[in-house]
């Protein structure tokens, strides 16, 4: 870890100021960020200590219906929080799904949305990345690429999010408030994350100095609530990140799908939203033939980056088994096994 | 540019000098305050050898910078016994063989400690697997792990009053 300056800001205004400066990162918990400068991933001369920020953990209901979440509520707080856990069950089932009991103790909400991929080219500062070092080359091409992109990557990255609190957010058309220089903004957690392109080591939309002050839930989210899952494929069943994840969210007015919510994580360089898949739920039965056309529509784009094919058919057929257990219904009591698709599946899970 | 934080260590108020912010609550507790209970396994998060409660709440020490946890009460394994009378979940780890080697067990125990004051699994021990994931033991005690942690979980809803590292 190379030498840095710390500063601990006292309000949002300074916090701001000080994090302008070249070479800042704002230091929330730092369970990502300090694991990253421990292995020269991430090389900041200046923290930004904003665990001291006022008001900035507070989770609050909006005159509106919404739910603002400060940028620091830690992880575990707000997946524990019974409310919560009531009002956006994918939300804490995708929360307690990721990480240890004692990394969501400690990571905050909005250092869930700016932790980087565990691309272990990216990880390694002895491997090419264009992520890490602009124009270096993408040593993950042709290398070990089970894990990686299948939709949205490029030449010069194939990396994926490895966000599951964030896939479930988006599904239910979470908002980004961020506090910057020229003053507040808002931004639609689906365009925060930018795809690599030609410039992956731009990952956010974030300008210098802009801070994460809040995650904002619409209040149409909660309209979901009654059918809602976080389902996770990983290599073991605890505390690994995604092969494939999936949030699906459905609205079900007599016997007919109303409105549906679908996500995918793991996939990509972003949580990946399903829009068309959505389209295609809407008004039909939620049932077995449908789903099958939602999760075709949802990877009509899907393409290997190398090793990784397998990840389609496996998205395909997590898509439906997401959505026959939000069909189902959500689980009065998150299941002991939080996302886990090893957990005792409803009937028809598989198409 | 040095500071100083003011931590509360197993009860003690102290004023610690930390003349470099790199260092990390877990450096600090080993190397500084000569508390070594709390173990260096991979220093990046992953195996939760280094576990202590922080205000209370369970988190890997390696991946905190002590001096952004100035003002809080820090709990390690060396604080939990009181004399020569072991704490609960330290007497479950022996009933039941909860370590063969012993390099884990600091964290184990201190996660243990954690996950009973968050009351979320209940008596299930599938949901205290679960809560345990963030701590590895490669001589595989698990089995143990487990028992020991609902045992102990069980005697300490039944104490009349709490013991360090309880809720009140």
């Amino acid at each position: 870890m190379i030498p840095f300056e710390y500063i601990r800001a006292t309000d949002v205004a300074g916090a701001v100021a000080a994090g302008s400066a070249p070479g800042a990162a704002y230091l929330a918990a730092g369970t990502n960020l300090l694991d990253l400068m421990k292995g020269g991933v991430a090389r900041p001369t200046r923290l930004v200590d904003i665990t001291r920020l006022p008001g900035l953990a507070a989770v609050e209901r909006r005159d509106d219906g919404g739910l603002r979440i400060g940028a620091l509520a830690r992880n575990s707080d707000l997946a524990h929080d019974p409310a919560f856990a009531k009002a956006y069950p994918a939300v804490a089932e995708a929360l307690l799904s990721g990480a240890s009991a004692q990394l969501r103790n400690a990571a905050t909400a909005a250092g869930n949305v700016m932790q980087r991929t565990r691309c272990p080219y990216f990880t390694d500062p002895g491997s090419a990345c264009n992520k890490r070092r602009p124009g270096s080359g993408c040593e993950a091409v042709g290398g070990e690429t089970r894990l990686h992109a299948v939709l949205g990557w490029s030449e010069a990255c194939i990396a994926t999010h490895p966000s599951d609190f964030c896939v479930s957010l988006v599904a239910l058309d979470a908002g980004v408030e961020i506090a910057g220089p020229a003053g507040t903004r808002f931004v639609p957690l689906e365009s925060f994350h930018r795809l690599p392109g030609d410039a992956p080591e731009r990952e956010t939309v974030l300008e210098p100095g802009e801070l994460i002050t809040a995650l904002v839930l619409p209040p149409e989210a909660v309209a979901f609530a009654g059918h809602s899952r976080y389902l996770k494929v990983r290599d073991r069943t605890s505390y690994a990140f995604a092969v494939v994840s999936a949030a699906a969210a459905l609205r079900i007015e007599d016997g007919r799908i109303a409105e549906a919510r679908l996500a995918l994580g793991g996939v990509a360089l972003k949580p990946w939203r399903a829009k068309a898949a959505e389209g295609l739920l809407a008004g039909r039965a939620p049932d077995a033939t449908a789903f099958r056309a939602a999760a075709e529509a949802a990877l009509t784009d899907a393409r290997p980056s190398g090793d990784n094919a397998f990840k389609i058919e496996l998205a395909r057929r997590l898509v439906v088994r997401a959505l026959t257990a939000a069909a189902a219904g959500t689980p009065a009591r998150l299941p002991a096994l939080p996302g886990s698709v090893l957990a005792p599946a409803p009937e028809a899970a598989h198409a | 540019m040095s500071f100083d934080i003011v931590l509360t260590v197993n009860g003690t108020r102290r004023t610690i000098p930390i003349p470099d912010p790199r260092v990390t609550l877990l450096d600090l507790l080993r190397e500084g305050l000569h508390l070594t209970g709390a173990k260096k396994g991979c220093d990046r998060g992953q195996c939760g050898a280094c576990t202590v409660l922080v205000d209370g709440r369970r988190i890997n020490s390696c991946l905190a910078l002590a001096v952004s946890l100035d003002g809080s009460e820090i709990l390690t394994i060396e604080g939990l016994a009181e004399g020569d009378r072991l704490h609960p979940v330290q007497e479950a780890f022996i009933a039941h063989d909860g370590f063969q080697c012993g390099f884990c067990t600091p964290g184990q125990i201190m996660s243990a400690v954690g996950l009973i004051r968050e009351a979320q699994a209940g008596d299930d021990p599938e949901r205290v697997r679960e809560a345990m994931s963030g701590n590895l033991c490669r001589c595989g005690a698990y089995a143990g792990i487990t028992e020991a942690v609902l045992e102990a979980q069980n005697a300490l809803s039944q104490h009349e009053t709490p013991r360090r590292g309880e809720a009140a």
